[in-house]
């Protein structure tokens, strides 16, 4: 851990009320595999208001913010719960506004990730072979037709997503914030990198030379890091790979939740606004639970990555 | 949403004959882009019996996979263990789907039209909609670059219907893609009453199989425009037994999605 860089280990709380601010945009990202629930939790008992919440899949972490009136846009994908249906306090409020409108600004899966790679690159715009003669953009005129500059035929240009607070989950990183994951690695490389602020939240924080022993593992440098937190099984019910598996039957449980507003503060109170913190959370969670999201053991073979002193 | 069972015969539910015979069209397929819930029966079903050289790829970044449980969504852990190669979205979008490697797209429709324009965003109006669907994914990208593409959905008035609501995902248009996409769009629809593929020259969906227990006028009931019927119409052959256990007790042992 090197003094110049070890300031940035801190509390959840302290890097929400730090780092994110009252109608920032806000991508919490990770597809399916390490979704930072407790990032997302943490915003809500900071009762933060008027968030753009950016993620390909709002998934139930952005139905219990949207839930808990913390956001007043989502910028997406695909609005469901994966595996299981619809998210129902989303539904509320974009079907009946239900208590209050929500704004949607609405792309595909590739379109998301080319805005992120566009942010990243700081590019005005990035190319791609999709929204040919789909409504889509006529819902959404921010997707745009151009042609080829080569004479080529035409594709559909989408604009760069520049978050102002990316929150990214590994499975471990250093105090520096250089993060590895393993696992399915969605877009978290390309929206930490557009992002204006970075916080990565971590199952371990390891020494720095674990980091370095295997540095094809490393998604995310802490050069372009703010804050590194520590919070194990901080992804529940979403999972880490190796760490713990997927906790399907919350996202069952969620949907009878999520359908009842009265049962959705109910449930807020008790699992986010009424807890400290996480580790509050993970206990509450239960012992018997967390052995059953036990994944078991597959491990890889080392590689050698040769000395060359 | 809900769709009338059509009748089957006893032994096996509407939903397994749908994934049967969704498998059986993977067979000479290569690689194949698979969506969550049947589609995933169907294409882990195939690897097993008519298509063993299939590779699996899932959105979530996955190719060559060898899921060694039911994946319950696409971003399951059980479909990276053991799998050939984990990507970034970006990659597999850009160098796997937009690269042209993708021989076969899975995908899920909410509504039909004859010509497979699919409609997973909104029922009702996109501004104040009746039902707000969960939109594209990557639907919309898969149906202009999957080489093919094959849809598994449930049949009714209310999916199979003369105007959808709106278009997330474009089939043969009014009769004719563009000469410019690269992939040939839909190819095969399956239902729970029979298998339904495209006529070159109009575009437009004709009924060319039947399940069995299914008859034409129950197709053409549950069907919201005049259905045309293959004059050499087929039926399926009945799930096989094998088919039927790797079904209950491999792939979906607790029934998520087969009962």
């Amino acid at each position: 851990m090197t003094e110049r860089s070890s300031g940035k280990v801190t509390t959840m709380q302290h890097a929400i009320a730090d780092l994110v601010r009252d109608g920032d945009a806000v991508a919490i990202e990770g597809f399916t595999h390490l979704i930072c629930f407790a990032a997302g939790h943490e915003i809500i008992r900071q009762r933060k208001r008027d968030l753009t919440l950016c993620r390909l899949t709002p998934d139930v972490v952005y139905d219990q913010m949207v839930g808990a009136g913390v956001a007043a846009k989502l910028v997406f994908s695909w609005l469901g719960n994966p595996g299981v249906g619809s998210l129902h306090a989303i539904r509320r409020r974009v079907e009946r506004a239900d208590p209050a409108p929500l704004e949607l600004e609405e792309y595909s899966h590739f379109g998301m990730v080319c805005r992120y790679t566009a942010g990243a690159s700081r590019l005005p715009f990035f190319p791609l072979r999709s929204y040919s003669e789909s409504d889509l953009p006529v819902a959404n005129p921010r997707i745009v037709p151009i042609d080829s500059p080569y004479g080529d035929g035409s594709v559909y240009a989408v604009p760069p997503l520049n978050p102002d607070v990316a929150i990214v989950h590994a499975q471990r990183a250093d105090a520096r914030g250089d993060a590895q994951i393993w696992g399915l690695l969605g877009c978290q490389k390309e929206a930490a990198f557009a992002a204006d602020r970075v916080i990565v939240v971590c199952e371990e924080v390891v020494d720095e030379e674990v980091i370095r022993r295997d540095p094809n593992r490393t998604v995310i440098p802490g050069l372009i890091v703010d804050a590194v937190v520590e919070e194990p099984k901080g992804c529940h019910p979403s999972y880490a790979q190796g760490y713990y598996d997927r906790d399907n039957r919350f996202y069952l449980d969620w949907d009878g939740i999520a359908r009842d507003a009265d049962r959705l503060e109910a449930w807020l109170d008790e699992w986010v606004r009424g807890l400290e913190s996480h580790a509050e959370y993970v206990e509450k969670v239960g012992a018997e639970r967390w052995a059953r999201l036990a994944p078991g053991e597959a491990w890889s073979d080392p590689v050698n990555y040769g000395k060359y002193s | 949403m809900s769709s009338p069972a059509p009748k089957v015969e006893s032994g096996y539910s509407a939903t397994e004959m749908m994934i049967v015979a969704s498998a059986r069209q993977l067979a000479g397929e290569r690689v194949c882009f698979v969506g969550v819930g049947p589609p995933n029966i169907a294409c882990n079903l195939a690897r097993r019996t008519v298509a063993p050289e299939l590779e699996l790829v899932y959105e979530s970044g996955v190719f060559g996979a060898v899921p060694a449980r039911l994946p319950l969504s696409i971003g399951d852990p059980t479909l990276v263990t053991g799998a050939a190669s984990v990507t970034s979205m970006f990659e597999l979008f850009a160098y796997y789907l937009q690269g042209g490697l993708i021989d076969v797209g899975f995908l899920g429709a909410s509504q039909i039209d004859r010509y497979g324009n699919i409609n997973t965003t909104v029922i009702g109006s996109y501004r104040s909609p009746k039902v707000r669907l969960p939109g594209s994914g990557g639907a919309c990208e898969i149906a202009l670059n999957a080489g093919k593409v094959f849809v598994i959905m449930p049949q009714s008035r209310r999916s199979f219907v003369e105007r959808i609501d709106f278009r997330t995902s474009p089939g043969h248009l009014a009769g004719v893609r563009h000469t410019d996409w690269p992939g040939s769009g839909p190819a095969v629809v399956v239902t729970g009453f029979g298998v339904y593929r495209f006529e070159k020259s109009t575009g437009e969906m004709y009924l060319a199989v039947v399940h069995p227990g299914v008859t034409v006028e129950e197709a053409r009931e549950n069907t919201s425009w005049d259905l045309t019927v293959s004059s050499e119409l087929e039926t399926t052959p009945a799930p096989t037994a094998e088919e039927l256990r790797l079904i209950r007790e491999e792939l979906d042992p607790e029934g998520a999605y087969t009962r």
